[in-house]
């Protein structure tokens, strides 16, 4: 029996998760359809319906589903899961918002944020932050999953599925969109960047940021930021990487100014290479990072960018 | 109104935490235990509201071992009412802990339900979605500020590109994220004040749920480790490394 994906997208662009959960569905069930859930989102669906191993994409263009409110988010998967043995989405604030509404709707748990498919019913899955892993066994019925996109790879876009298109299934009324704050970057996302530098408490103010940025602007990365430094205000709720925020795995992660709480550890430490700069040489950072140096991130990080900038970045 | 305040017993934050030789789960021997941190925004949240006078009571309820109690406890030295202890021992998902928690909200009736959006020990990030889902109510998840009305609430939502805000009518739930607010710290006369407070036993068998497991735990790993790496002494050395050796710039 078939697979379903919610895919996660901006009504204009299809996010990267979609294919890397895409990837994860076809290790649970085959073959793998998508539902794209949107407002004027019809590129969105045809970019889904080239991912490599899906067959079908069903398309439920409605203002009703722009923002991905949870309780018509909740209604129209439920009136869909019929003819799937798994429903999947990535573990961004959308899939962890409505997916657990599906799950107990169909009485069914939820395995929250897998990192592996062990086999179409046993998956791996971080637990206390990630400082262990479990691997859990569903029962019988229908499976519903949300994603760690980190650990999969994206399935290319080289497929021809089709695109079916449905009507709304109805707004139980009980809730409303009423506006965002969204950060404007031109930079590449944080969960998908190549490269990510971010700042800690050390960097003391938000302006002290704009020297990350220039960084960031030269290798093409991501800026985010640990706990500390967003709860002191230097930065939105959106630049956390960590436990409770956003989980990275790029080629490089810079490290500035950050002491290495367990808590920012869960969300990086499966980056491919860690570079750390801190002046405290004790600091936990150094436990983790390929590449330590300890100095004053002040007199530190503006050389960074003159020797980046002499080797022509 | 009645706002209702779950509540997770769960390992110290502090805690570091450490997996059992024999790959059945985390040592939790001797180990100390708190309250999951984001139910302490919530019963934060509960209070501020009751001391506003939008809320009438605060009912703290915690579903775990006996100890739990002492997890309600603190609730109560925050400033919550009552409390409701449903005893029970061993893991219960979240699906069963959403269940006890309808027959709760059926029984008691509250107009907000604020909890966690996730517990720090099994990460699932579920409870509150899914009681939500079975009482068919509305939820602003991983809340960065709630605004009360007439009827409905206005509540600012962390999400992956920023902020958002929904608006939900009440009956509602919220899960709560970091920065809602900053939760006080009991003082002492108010934790003798909460030694006198009620606390309600009950057990699953009252609620009619079954709390058996669905999913199977097969093992319990460590990640694999991280070795350090090497000190550089230079930013042109650093360079230099993740250009040459590394190869990721």
């Amino acid at each position: 029996m078939a697979s379903l994906v919610i895919a996660e997208h901006d009504n204009t662009n299809l996010k990267d998760a979609t294919a890397k959960t895409v990837t994860a569905a076809a290790q649970v069930s085959t073959p793998v359809h998508v539902l794209v859930a949107g407002s004027n989102a019809g590129a969105v669906a045809e970019a889904a319906a080239k991912l490599a191993g899906v067959e079908k994409v069903i398309l439920a263009d409605d203002p009703l589903y722009a923002k991905l409110v949870a309780e018509p988010m909740e209604k129209l998967i439920l009136s869909l899961a019929d003819g799937y043995e798994a429903i999947l989405a990535p573990a961004t604030t959308n899939g962890k918002n409505f997916m657990p509404r599906v799950a107990a709707k169909l009485d069914v748990p939820q395995i929250s944020e897998i990192l592996a498919v062990e086999s179409p019913n046993t998956f791996l899955r971080p637990i206390y932050a990630g400082n262990a892993l479990a691997t859990v066994e569903a029962a019988a019925g229908k499976k519903i999953i949300t994603v760690r996109t980190t650990t999969f790879k994206a399935a290319e876009a080289t497929g021809s599925g089709t695109v079916e298109k449905i009507g709304s299934a109805g707004d139980p009324g009980i809730s409303k969109f009423v506006g965002e704050e969204l950060s404007k970057s031109e930079r590449p996302e944080l969960t998908s960047a190549k490269i990510v530098i971010s700042g800690g408490r050390g960097m003391q103010s938000g302006d002290n940021f704009h020297m990350l940025d220039k960084i960031a602007d030269k290798l093409h990365a991501a800026v985010g930021a640990s706990r500390a430094a967003v709860d002191a205000g230097f930065v939105p709720n959106d630049y956390q990487v960590g436990q409770t925020g956003k989980v990275v795995a790029p080629d490089l992660y810079i490290a500035v100014g950050i002491s290495g709480a367990i808590q920012h550890l869960a969300g990086m430490k499966d980056s491919k290479v860690i570079a750390a700069i801190n002046k405290d040489e004790e600091a936990p950072i150094f436990q983790v990072a390929d590449y330590g140096l300890v100095a004053d991130l002040f007199k530190a990080v503006p050389e960074l960018e003159e020797e980046l900038t002499k080797l022509g970045y | 109104m009645k706002v209702l305040v779950p509540v997770k017993r769960v390992i110290d934050y502090n805690v570091k935490v450490r997996v059992k030789a024999d790959q059945t789960g985390v040592d939790l021997a001797n180990v100390k235990m708190s309250m999951n941190p984001f139910d302490e925004i919530s019963v934060e949240e509960a209070v501020r509201l009751k001391e506003k006078g939008k809320a009438t009571e605060v009912i703290a309820v915690s579903i775990g071992p006996q100890q739990a109690g002492e997890t309600i406890r603190t609730a109560l030295a925050m400033g919550a009412d009552r409390g409701i202890l449903v005893k029970v021992d061993g893991d219960v998902e979240p699906l069963a802990v959403a269940k006890i928690l309808k027959a709760i909200v059926d029984a008691e009736q509250p107009g907000l339900v604020i909890l966690g959006k996730q517990a720090i020990d099994d990460d699932s990030n579920q409870t509150g979605q899914m009681l939500a889902a079975l009482l068919d109510w509305p939820q602003g998840t991983f809340a960065h500020k709630l605004e009360l009305g007439e009827g409905s609430a206005q509540i600012e939502r962390e999400i992956d590109g920023g902020l958002q805000t929904v608006e939900v009518k009440l009956p509602a739930i919220m899960t709560v994220d970091l920065r809602l607010n900053e939760p006080r710290y009991a003082s002492l006369p108010n934790i003798m004040k909460a030694k006198k407070k009620p606390i309600d036993e009950k057990t699953p068998a009252d609620y009619g749920v079954d709390t058996t497991p669905r999913l199977k735990v097969l093992k319990v790993t460590e990640p694999p480790k991280r070795t350090s790496g090497v000190k550089v002494k230079t930013v042109a050395e650093l360079v230099d490394k993740l250009k040459n050796e590394a190869g990721v710039i």
